[in-house]
Order: structure tokens, then sequence, then C-alpha cells
């Protein structure tokens, strides 16, 4: 019986599935320093995500209380939300700005790269001017924080996006200042990729952001008969 | 190879001053320090305010400065210590930082950087926390769950400053925790040494690789629960307020919804409970392991295990709601998930056991709490199949029933799994054994001790006897003898209490004058035992990165003289191992 609880090392098993090359993994602070940022970052984005999931169900579930407010209503300040058109344009931009600088930064052209990495940035500095703008049009038109719950949860989420890409603006700028001191580009493309997967995903996010704050109550109510939330 | 050479030669930047190198320090192993001696430290402040309560509870009166208030406060603070910033903040940021580079056969953390700031960050939260004591009104007394309205409403205790300071530390600790769990995940998916495959990782490592992943994607929701009440408190919003009256006033909030705050704090709230216990599971499998000189059972088990129970307990967390009201289906629901988590958390105590069975058990200190850790966490998980279904929860509900299992299964079991594991890992963390008799002196009156506590509290929940109350004069349905049972339970309280202060004494005095441990006291197979250097030096591993050649449970092997066969003995060596181990052999027969 004992045979059966003692294995013998000989056979050593277990001996390391899931990794195609046991002998073949990297150690973290040799070459492969890029990829193991990307993965960081990647973990950040999902844990992100979670934040932002949770945000939505709360937002979800609380619009359907009879209070609600809706802002999409004719004399409301989303009822024709073309602001919010025109600052996702900007994002967009500064979205592709950046695709843009990474892959010029893939190819060695180090002037494509810097000019593509600082429109990007600007272009998300515009995006949050422009975000701000539409709280000031929201507080001119009487709509305040604490007045409506659809309004608190369009301040909130909107401006938890906001500080997210601000975090990302700081990381830009430190990138900003090595392009100054004339590094490599092959030392800065790994920051360039980092910030345009950033961006990317926080175009997505708020994207999704903008489909949910200016549906319709109708929706809400569809998307919380599915969940099971009323 | 694409092993690269720079790894073996680069060094990551040597600390050069005092500062660097023991303060703004970089290097995982004095961060796990720093932070355990953090949290230690409030985890004695929690332990000093569960005496304060006991006091009342077992002698009412005895404390002049005790009113309803002070306990509530006494309460909510050790409970939000105790869980989160002893618990969470020593498991992963104490074991976490300690262990994974060094049993993965790592130089550091991938993002050293980023794990000084973590530290940093928790301790700004344990400060701002701590602050809540010294400003007016005191820290909040709204009970660990924080539940609105009546966590910010006028009447609960510390709703001016106390609420806010806490919503401001957890939220705080949130980032700390995020930027620790970004280390740690990464760290062992990217920083692996030669041959450390996935699965020939100990459970050490999976239990707070898996724990890392639930607090990243599970206190999220404690961050939304808290910015959201933050905005209620502090701007007027309704996010978790309803229309309420207060102190006769109609208050401006109207519509919100407190269940939907109870849905988000449960929603971190349970898989926290697993962020506790599955490195728990991790570290006391490999302390069962090394001092039962027997390779685990089910390693495969075990790590499915683990990952099914950080699966499903995403999917548990309104069993902590069914007196909150809700859907019949949702609670059959709730009910069978909950009773689906024992499967896998029962296969670890089978398999535990079975690794001890047959095994050549040592009863070191390390091993008394491992052994101490199974019944007890038994004990509790058994009464949570009670709790978990409806009918069986409702009438039990909010009595001392639920507060002896908790304390039993994520209270107890977990600081015994702790106790054992610095017992084990001290010895690498300073090169100096803690001192024996005292270890097993602390053991026997923590483990007993602990029973003494608890277990009548099954026995005072059957009466009824509600938690959270601050006196239990004139109930008619608590009968005297009750009051006597709370007396003894303080009693053996403040003796388990004060009993850790030889836990502390033998920390502080074995640190220097403790006797020498050598490399390898126990004699384990993981790569954290076969550094060049005890305690191990910045970088780990000296010029080279140890490569790894089997599992780390190779115990009791048979054939060779030594009972362990460390991780980075290659085939051929053991071969050697095997000839020598012969020849002896055939030398002893001849005479």
């Amino acid at each position: 019986m004992n045979q059966l609880l003692l294995r013998d090392a000989s056979s050593a098993e277990p001996g390391g599935s899931w990794n195609p090359d046991p002998g073949g993994i990297q150690a973290a602070e040799g070459g492969d320093r890029a990829r193991t940022a990307r993965v960081g970052l990647r973990l950040l984005l999902v844990a992100v995500s979670s934040l932002f999931f949770l945000f939505m169900v709360a937002f979800i579930l609380r619009s359907q209380v009879a209070d609600w407010q809706p802002l999409t209503e004719p004399l409301a300040p989303l009822a024709s939300p073309w602001p919010l058109w025109l600052n996702s344009a900007l994002l967009v931009v500064a979205s592709i700005a950046l695709q843009w600088a990474r892959m010029a930064a893939r190819r060695g052209r180090l002037g494509a790269t810097v000019g593509g990495f600082a429109l990007g940035g600007v272009f998300a500095l515009a995006f949050l001017l422009g975000q701000l703008w539409v709280w000031q049009r929201f507080a001119a038109w009487g709509y305040f924080l604490a007045s409506n719950p659809a309004n608190s949860f369009f301040y909130l989420l909107t401006g938890l996006h906001g500080v997210h890409l601000l975090g990302g603006l700081v990381a830009w700028g430190r990138t900003l200042v090595k392009f100054r001191q004339r590094m490599p580009l092959a030392q800065l493309s790994a920051s360039v990729e980092l910030c345009a997967i950033y961006w990317h995903y926080l175009l997505g996010l708020w994207l999704v952001l903008f489909a949910l704050l200016t549906s319709t109550p109708e929706t809400y109510q569809a998307i919380a008969a599915f969940c099971g939330l009323r | 190879m694409a092993y690269a050479e720079q790894a073996e030669t680069a060094l990551l930047h040597e600390p050069k001053s005092f500062l660097t190198r023991y303060i703004w320090s970089q290097d995982h192993k004095v961060i796990a320090i720093q932070y355990s001696l953090t949290a230690i430290f409030v985890g004695l402040i929690a332990l000093v305010l569960s005496a304060l309560m006991r006091m009342q509870i077992g002698f009412p009166g005895s404390l002049e400065f005790m009113d309803a208030s002070t306990y509530y406060q006494a309460m909510t603070m050790h409970g939000m210590i105790m869980v989160i910033y002893l618990l969470t903040a020593l498991f992963l940021g104490g074991f976490g930082n300690y262990l994974i580079p060094l049993m993965v056969g790592s130089r550091d953390m991938v993002f050293p950087y980023v794990n000084m700031l973590s530290y940093w960050f928790y301790l700004l939260s344990v400060i701002v926390l701590l602050a809540s004591f010294f400003v007016p009104g005191g820290p909040t007394g709204a009970g660990w769950t924080l539940y609105p309205p009546q966590a910010i409403t006028q009447g609960s205790p510390g709703t001016e400053w106390g609420i806010v300071l806490m919503l401001v530390s957890l939220a705080i600790f949130i980032v700390a925790a995020t930027m620790g769990g970004l280390n740690y995940v990464t760290t062992v998916l990217q920083a692996r040494t030669h041959g450390m495959t996935l699965l020939r990782m100990p459970l050490s490592v999976w239990g707070i690789f898996m724990a890392s992943i639930l607090a990243l994607l599970a206190f999220p929701a404690l961050f939304v629960s808290a910015v959201m009440m933050l905005f209620d408190k502090l701007l007027g919003t309704s996010f978790f307020m309803p229309a309420i009256i207060s102190m006769g006033q109609a208050l401006d909030h109207q519509g919100g919804s407190p269940i939907l705050f109870q849905h988000l704090f449960w929603f971190f709230g349970h898989p926290e409970v697993y962020i506790v216990a599955l490195p728990a599971f991790g570290l006391v499998s490999d302390l069962i392991s090394t001092h039962a000189r027997k390779n685990i059972f089910g390693y495969r088990m075990m790590v499915w295990a683990i990952v099914a129970i950080g699966v499903l307990s995403f999917v548990v967390w309104a069993h902590h709601m069914y007196v909150s009201g809700m859907n019949p289906y949702f609670g059959f629901f709730f009910a069978t998930t909950t009773l689906v988590i024992a499967v896998p958390t029962a296969l670890k105590v089978y398999n535990w056991v079975l690794t001890l069975w047959r095994g050549d058990i040592h009863l070191t200190v390390p091993m008394l709490f491992a052994l101490a850790f199974i019944v007890t966490f038994l004990v509790g998980g058994l009464t949570g199949l009670f709790l978990g279904n409806v009918i069986v929860d409702i009438p039990l509900s909010d009595t001392y029933f639920v507060v002896a299992h908790f304390h039993m299964v994520m209270g107890v079991a977990p600081i015994l799994v702790v106790f054992g594991a610095i017992y084990h890992w001290f010895p690498k963390i300073t090169g100096r054994l803690l001192d024996d008799r005292l270890g097993k002196l602390h053991f026997w009156i923590t483990f007993l001790g602990t029973y003494a506590i608890y277990f009548p509290m099954h026995y005072l929940g059957f009466l009824g006897m509600p938690r959270r109350y601050y006196a239990y004069e004139n109930y008619a349905f608590i009968p005297q003898s009750a009051q006597d049972l709370n007396a003894f339970i303080t009693v053996a309280a403040l003796i388990v209490g004060v009993s850790q202060l030889l836990f502390l004494f033998n920390l502080f005095w074995s640190a220097f004058r403790g006797k020498p441990a050598g490399s390898n006291p126990w004699g384990a197979t993981s790569l954290e035992w076969q550094t060049p250097d005890t305690p191990p030096v910045h970088g780990n591993w000296g010029a080279k990165l140890p490569v790894v050649h089997r599992w780390a449970y190779d115990y009791s092997v048979p054939g060779i003289e030594q009972d362990f066969v460390p991780q980075t003995v290659s085939d051929e060596e053991l071969g050697r191992m095997r000839r020598r181990a012969g020849e002896t052999q055939r030398a002893d027969a001849k005479p």
C-alpha cells in the first residue's frame, strides 16, 4: 500500500505539463522585460474591467427605482448627445495616433513614432477637456451631481474613466521625457506599446460607457429583466 | 534558448545605503518583512479590542469607559482589521512577497518598484484607519459590513469622521492590494526559472497565486461600494440611501438601495474569505508534506481544487444575505452553490489526511499548528454546511452560532496556519530557529484556548443569543447560565490573548539569540531552502539561477539515504545518490 502513497522519484511525476518546453522558461529580468510589462498591464486592465463592470451592474439596478430621471428625455442634456460624439471622435483619433506610433516604432522610424505618440496624448487631453466642458453644460442646465441618481452615475462614471485616462497621461508624460533625453528607440518602443494598449482599452471602455449612459430607460429595463434584477 | 545571459550576471540595482536597503527597499524579502510587521502590529490592536469587548460581555460594566457606542466601535474595528489589514495583508503581502520569488526561482518580483509602492500604500491605509481613533466622534461603529443607511446616518457612532476615514482607508488598501496582486500574478506567470512548470510549483505558490487573482477581481467590488458610499455621505447623492427620517427630520436622500450595497459588499466579501483561506490551504499543504516526510497526496487534485474553489467563490455571495430577502429561486441557487463549494474543500481535507496516513510524522511546532488547522477548519466548515441552507440559516442568523462559525473557519484556522508558517519559515528569514519549548507552550494555549472560546458559542447561538448586542440583561429567553458561560469564554479569551506575548517574545528573542538553523533545517525540497545564503541575500541565487528537475514533494524516496530530494536534483544526480546508497548498504551487509 505504501507503494501507492509513496511515489518513486524516478517517475518524477507530475513532471511539467502546461509548458511546452520546461527548459525554455525565461527569467524575468532577462531580455523579455517588455513581454512581462505587457502581461502586467493586461492584468491591470482585467482588474479595471471588474471595477467598471460592477459599476455598470449597480447602474442598471439603481435605474429601476422610480426616482430615476433619464438623461435622454427630450429636455435633458443627453437628448441629443452630440458633445459626447465629438469627444468620442477625439478619443478615437488619440487611439489611432498611438497605434500609428506603435507601428512606426516597430519599423524603427523615430520621427513618426514621436509624432504619433505626442498626438495621441494631446488628443487624449483634448478629450478630457471636452468631458469637463460636458460637465459644465450639465451644471449650466441645472443637472447637478446629487439632484438625481442618473446624474450621479453620469458624473461618477465619466469622472472615473477620466481619472484612468489621467493616469495614462502620467505614463505618457514620463515616456515623452525619455524621448527628449534621446534614449534609443528600442527601449522606448516598449513604453509606446504599453501606452497604445492602454489607450485602446480606454477607448473601448468609453464606447461601452457611452452606449450605457445614452440608452433609453426601456433598454435598462430589458437588461435588468434579463439579469433577473427586476 | 531565450534564457538570457543578462539574467545570470546583472543583479538588480543593488541597494547602497541603509535607507534604500531597509526602508525604501525594493527587495521582496524586506518588503515582506515590512508587510508582516505592520500587519502583526495592527493585529495586536485588534486583539486588544476583542479583549475589551469580551470584558463587557463576560463581566458587564467592569470597564468604565465602555458604553454601547464604544462597544460597537471596538467590534467594527476588530472585524475590519482582522480580516483585511491583518490576514489579507499578511498572507499576500507577507508570505506572498517572501515566498513567491524564492519558490519559483526568481531574483525578485517582476515590478520591484510597484512592489515597494504597494507596501507604502498599505502603510498609509493603516495610518488613515488608525487616525480614526483620534478624530471627533471616534472610529465608525457600523459593524465591519458597514451597511448603509445606518453606517452614515446619525445615531451610529463615528458617522461624521470615522466612516469617511474607514472608506478612504479601504480605498487606499485596495490600491495597495492591486499593485501587490499584479506583481504576484505576473511573477508566477513570467518569472519562473528553468524547469519550473506550473505543475511543479509548490502548493503555497498555487494558493497565493489563485488568491491574488481573486483579490484583483473581488476588491473592485469593495472599491465600488466605498466610493459610492463616500458620495452618499459627502456629496449628498442617493446611491444607497433611501428616503429616510432620522431624528425626526426627513433627510435629502431618496430612492437609494441598501440591498445594492449588500450585494456589492458580499460580492467582495465572500471571495475575501477565500483570499484568506486559499493561501492558508497552500501553506498548510507544504507544512504537512514536509513534516510528515511524504509527498502530498493528489497534487493535481489539490491544484484543481484550489482553482475550483476560486471560481466557485464568486457565485455564493448572497448566502450572507438570506435574511435580507430575495427571490426564493435565488436562495435556492446560492444554497446549492454554497454546498457545492464544500466538495473541492472536502477533497483538500481528505488529501491532507491521506498525506498524513502512514507518514513519518514529526510533531514539530509547525506540524502541530498544521494538524490543529485541519481539525479547526473541519469544525468551522461543517457548521458552514448548516448555515449554507436557507431554512437553517434564518433562525441561526445573527446569533453567536454564526460568530462561532466564522471565527473557527476564517479566524482561527488561517491564524493557526500563519503561526505554523512563521515557525516553519522563520529559520530561512533570520537564519535562526524559534525556541521549541516556547513554541509548544504557545501552540497548546492557543489551540485549546480557542476551542474554549468558540465551542461554547455554538450553544449560546442555539439558545438564540444574538450577536452585536452590547448587554444581555433582562431578556427572558437568555438564561442566567448563559452569563456564566460568557464569563468563562472571556477568561479563556484573555488567557489566549496574553499568551500571544509568548509568541512575540519568541519572535524577537530568537531573531537575535535563537539557535542557528543552517540552510535547510527541516530537510525540505522546495527552492527557497536551496539558496546559497541563509538568509537569502539580494538577488536570491548568487551568480546562477537554480534549475528545477522535479516537483516539490519528493519525500521518503525509496533507494537513497536522505529522505528527501530537492527540486534542483537532476535525474543523473539522483542515480548517483542511488548507487552511493546501494554501496553503503552492501558495505553494511558484508560483516
